[in-house]
Formats: structure tokens, sequence, C-alpha cells
């Protein structure tokens, strides 16, 4: 069943932008279709997120093609910022989802450096750490490593 | 510059890599005065953590000299002798603010894989597998320490680089052990594990006020250095009814609180031994968790048990039964290393806490390889090899 998403008072003027973003309708729950909201928890108030009511850099380069709300967090847990793609297209596998291969992948991604960079200012950057003679097994790890950021749980 | 790689299961070397610099505007590079083995590196080295790459490099506590800062960097500068946490905290998500570091939100920037084994990924850990962040580690000359101002703490003066070298990653995780198993003062404790971790938190029980504690190896040597230095109580597990032992001490109740200081290659006499040995080298079990059954099964009704040695994945025979019908409350953590370094500084320089002990073999860096074997086979009266670069 689909359902309103109620808001909590978060948005002052600042984010107003993003407002009717967040009323939307949501598919949800067992055996619905419809894109899948990915939310990450980011220890900030809004306004401080949306700065000037722009979304951080990473999310604002993805465009039209997704769509942004936020929410309170419970107690003292920040802010929940939930994003998905207007158009979800074909569903994907666990595989795909763990490799970041789906559609999702670059959402994961910036869902992550967005909320890395509001909390820290930055985005950590791994060692380049050169492989002296892959076998099959490090030639996974790397491949894995190469797309960690779209990939996972999210 | 010269590093100690991981080259295969069981295999290291010690080779010429790129030097790191700095790559996010909050980080240091440090020139490593010494870098201590942990015996969280002998599951690595065994292949039990399957997520390392050949040519990555070893060693997650270490101290060293800042060379290079960051321009995004507040507190630290060139010349200053710091001590690091193995693990990496942003110092400002909801669990770093909480205190909570090795879970840090914004460390570990391949969450992929342990997403996939236990639902949520851990923060960064120096040198600790690409599961684990794929941050070089510290077995070089040259390491790059991210968000610097948060992880890493000048040592003071008095304080030597082999005592200090330990406020890094062993001390942390032994006083976890003690401070979050809830020790109070009257406890009774017991603690499965007579290296490094094993030590500092039988040391930081007695100094959290218990009235007794224990320490159960098998090693002498080991079990030697746990009285004279730690000044606390040893069972030798291989000629000692361990629970019957611990029964004695405690008018029959149980340790209070019991801490797991062994991990995932646990050794035990008992049949079990070779049942666990070879499920875990079938794949059929990740981990041995002899000591953790032991932990859970010797614990007074309504006690604690922490674990504090390293696991995988899955394990066999895990007595849940124990648990809720003896109302124990059983936690364990990576270590918050942030949350405890400054206390344990002080704590080492007021004499309070010996360290210097574990260093029972300094040996320049292309030794490492020879280091770990002394480590790993517990010979030689080897607690710890420290690389000094
Ligand atoms: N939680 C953390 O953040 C953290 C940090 C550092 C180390 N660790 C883990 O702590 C554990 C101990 O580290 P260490 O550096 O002291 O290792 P270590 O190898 O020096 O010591 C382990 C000790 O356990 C003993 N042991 C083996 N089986 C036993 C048994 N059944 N009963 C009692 N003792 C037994 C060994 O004889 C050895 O002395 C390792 O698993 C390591 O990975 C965890
Ligand atoms: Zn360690
Ligand atoms: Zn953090």
């Amino acid at each position: 069943m689909a359902r309103v998403v109620r808001l909590g008072a978060v948005a002052a003027g600042a984010v107003g932008a993003l407002i009717a973003a967040r009323r939307v309708r949501r598919a949800g729950g067992p055996g619905k279709t419809g894109p899948t909201w990915l939310g990450v928890t980011v220890l900030a108030p809004p306004d401080r997120i949306a700065a000037g009511g722009e979304l951080p850099e990473p999310l604002r380069a993805l465009g039209d093609a997704v769509e942004v709300r936020m929410q309170p967090a419970p107690g003292d847990r920040g802010t929940e910022v939930y994003a998905r793609l207007r158009d979800d297209g074909q569903g994907s596998g666990t595989a795909a989802r763990l490799t970041g291969r789906d559609r999702m992948g670059p959402l994961r991604q910036a869902l992550r450096e967005a909320k890395s960079l509001v909390e820290t200012g930055e985005v950590l950057r791994t060692d380049a750490v050169e492989t002296t003679h892959p076998g099959p097994r490090g030639r996974l790890i790397a491949a894995l490593d190469e797309r960690a950021q779209k990939a996972g749980r999210l | 510059m010269r590093a100690l790689c991981w080259e295969g299961v069981n295999s290291l070397a010690v080779r010429d890599v790129p030097d790191p610099g700095i790559r996010n505007d909050q980080d240091v590079v440090l020139k490593v005065r010494a870098s201590a083995a942990c015996g969280s590196d002998l599951h690595l080295l065994g292949g039990y953590i399957p997520f390392m790459q050949a040519g990555d490099v070893m060693g997650h506590e270490f101290i060293g000299e800042v060379v290079e800062v960051g321009k995004g960097v507040r507190k630290r500068k060139v010349g200053e002798r710091v001590v690091v946490s193995s693990f990496v905290g942003c110092g400002r998500c909801w669990y770093c603010t909480h205190d909570l570091w090795s879970l840090c939100d914004n460390t570990n920037t391949n969450p992929v894989h342990t997403q996939a084994l236990w639902g949520y990924e851990p923060g960064a850990c120096f040198g600790y597998s690409h599961a684990m962040g794929g941050l070089a580690g510290s077995h070089a000359e040259y390491v790059r320490v991210p968000f610097a101002d948060f992880g890493s703490f000048v040592v003071p003066d008095g304080v030597d680089d082999l005592a200090a070298v330990f406020a890094s990653d062993a001390g942390p995780t032994g006083w976890m052990g003690a401070d979050l198993g809830g020790v109070s003062p009257g406890d009774v404790v017991a603690v499965w594990g007579a290296g490094a971790v094993g030590q500092v938190a039988a040391r930081a029980a007695t100094l959290l006020g218990a009235e007794r504690v224990v320490v159960v190896d098998r090693y002498g040597y080991r079990l030697e250095q746990a009285e004279k230095h730690m000044g606390v109580e040893a069972l030798d597990y291989t000629t000692t009814d361990v629970g019957a032992a611990l029964r004695e001490m405690t008018g029959g109740r149980g340790p209070d609180v019991c801490i797991e200081a062994v991990g995932m290659e646990a050794h035990s006499d008992g049949p079990g031994f070779v049942y666990d040995q070879a499920k875990q080298q079938l794949g059929m079990q990740t981990d041995r968790p002899t000591a953790v059954r032991e932990a859970i099964h010797a614990c007074r009704k309504g006690g604690s048990v922490f674990i504090l040695g390293v696991f995988a994945a899955v394990v066999d025979k895990f007595p849940l039964g124990a648990i809720i019908n003896k109302g124990l409350t059983v936690r364990g953590a990576q270590m918050h290393g942030q949350r405890y370094i400054p206390g344990l500084l002080d704590r080492i320089a007021a004499g309070e806490l010996p360290t210097r002990h574990f260093a029972t073999h300094p040996m320049p860096l292309d030794e490492g390889p020879e280091g770990y074997r002394i480590f790993k086979e517990k010979v030689d009266g080897c607690v710890r090899p420290v690389f000094r670069p």
C-alpha cells in the first residue's frame, strides 16, 4: 500500500526547495513495486546538509535522475537523508547490488560521499597499494575495491 | 621506502614500495619510529581473514614522528612524536561522537565485504585488509594517517617508544575489555590469553578495582610476565582444570567478569580441538571459539563476558543456552582507541600500566618475516616483535 511520508518540521526556508521533493508517495513494503529509497543518517541539521538550499555536490551532480527527501532522525542521531532514482528501470539482483553493478551504484556512492562531506568535510581516499602478483582472489578483491563505494547494503 | 608486505598465506617479504603522501587534507604522514606485530596480524598471515592482496603493507600498532601535515589538520605539527589509534575515526559521525570509534561511519572506504558478512561495516584499520578499508600498514618507513587530529596523540617525553607503542592498539583493547566488560570494585575477573592484550585487560581490571584477577594461558613465560609485571594470578590450562580452579577461587560462584583475549585461532588440549581445527580448515566454520566457550561456561550467573579476540564470521557449538539460562551479558568490540589512549599514556607515564616488557623482540624492519615467525610459533620467549625501520 502506498502511503504519504509524513515529514517532521525540519525544514527552514533554506531548504524550502526540498520540501516538495519530500512530500512523495512511497511504494514500499513487501511485494510492492516502484523505486526504492536508499537512506543514510547524517549527524547534522537539515540546513547544514542542504546549505543555502543546495544539496551536497555528490547528490546535486546526479541532477534530475534522483529525488531526495530528508526527515529528522530519532533522538540525537541527526537527519535521515533518502534518495531514489526517479525511474527504477529493471530491478537488480543481489549479485549486482553487492558488486555495485546495478543502477543504484552511483546513488549509493553519492549518498555515502554526501554524508562524509557534511560530517567531516572530506571523502576519505584509501591508499593506492599496488599488488605484487595478483592471484584469482587478488583480482576479485581488486575488482570489488574499484566499485566499493557503489556497492553493498545501503 | 622499505615495507613489510603480506605476500600470501604464511608468506611475508620486505620490499620497496612507493612512499606515502598526503591524500586528504586532514592527513599527516609519519616517519615510523616503532611498529609492533599484533595477534590480529597472525589471523591475516594464516589466511583466516581472506581479504588481503599480495603486496599489502602490514602493521597497525605504531608510534612515529610527524613529517608532513595536510592543510586541514589543526592539532598536529611537524616534529611531534605521536602514537596512533589502530582504528581510524573521523571524529564527527554519530559513532565517533559517542566514543564508539572503531564503528566510524566515514573511514571504511570499502564497506562491501563486511556489509555482506556482518550487515554493517566497521571503521577502517591500518594494514588490516581490504575489508577494513585497505589502508597501508605501519610496518614501513613512513605511514599516512587520515583524520590525524582525532587519531594521533603526543607521547609524553618520559615514555620511551617501546612502551608508548602499545598505547596504539593492545593497550586500548585490553583496557576496553575491563571497562566495557563492566569490571567494578570487588569483582573477580578471569582473562583468557596472556598476550599483550590479555595482560593489559588483567592490569586494567586491577586498576578498576577488581578484588582478584587471574590470567589463563599455556605459555609459562607469558604467565610469568602477567604475575611479575601485572601483579595478577596465573593458571596454566594444560596442567589445571580451569573451571574447577576458578570455582575454587570464588567460593563456587565463578568469575564476575570473563574477558576473552585469544581469538579465532584458539588452541585446546581437549578432543574438541581436532574437531574445531578440521572444521575450520574445511571451511565449515571460520573460527575456533575454544576460549569463548570456556569463558561463557565458567562465568557466574548474571555475569559479563567480553570478547576481545578477533573472530571473522561463524562458529560452531556456540553455547547459546548458557547465555540465556545464566542471564549473561556478552559483548565484544574492536578497540575504541581514541577513547582510551590519552588516559593510557598518563598511566604508562605514571608507571601504573607497564607495557615495555611486551617488546621482547625489538628488531630492524628487514627482519620482519623472522619476527612474525617467532611470534606465531611463540618461541624464544616472544610476546611481541617490534620493528624499528
Ligand atoms: N578487539 C580488538 O580491537 C583487538 C585488538 C588487538 C588484538 N585483538 C585480538 O586479541 C587477541 C589476542 O591478541 P594478542 O596480540 O594478545 O595475541 P597473542 O597471539 O600474543 O596471544 C594470544 C594468547 O592466547 C593464548 N591462548 C590460545 N588458546 C587459548 C585458550 N584456549 N585459552 C587460553 N589462552 C589461549 C595463546 O597461548 C597466546 O598466549 C587476538 O585474537 C587479536 O586478534 C583484538
Ligand atoms: Zn591489533
Ligand atoms: Zn566517525
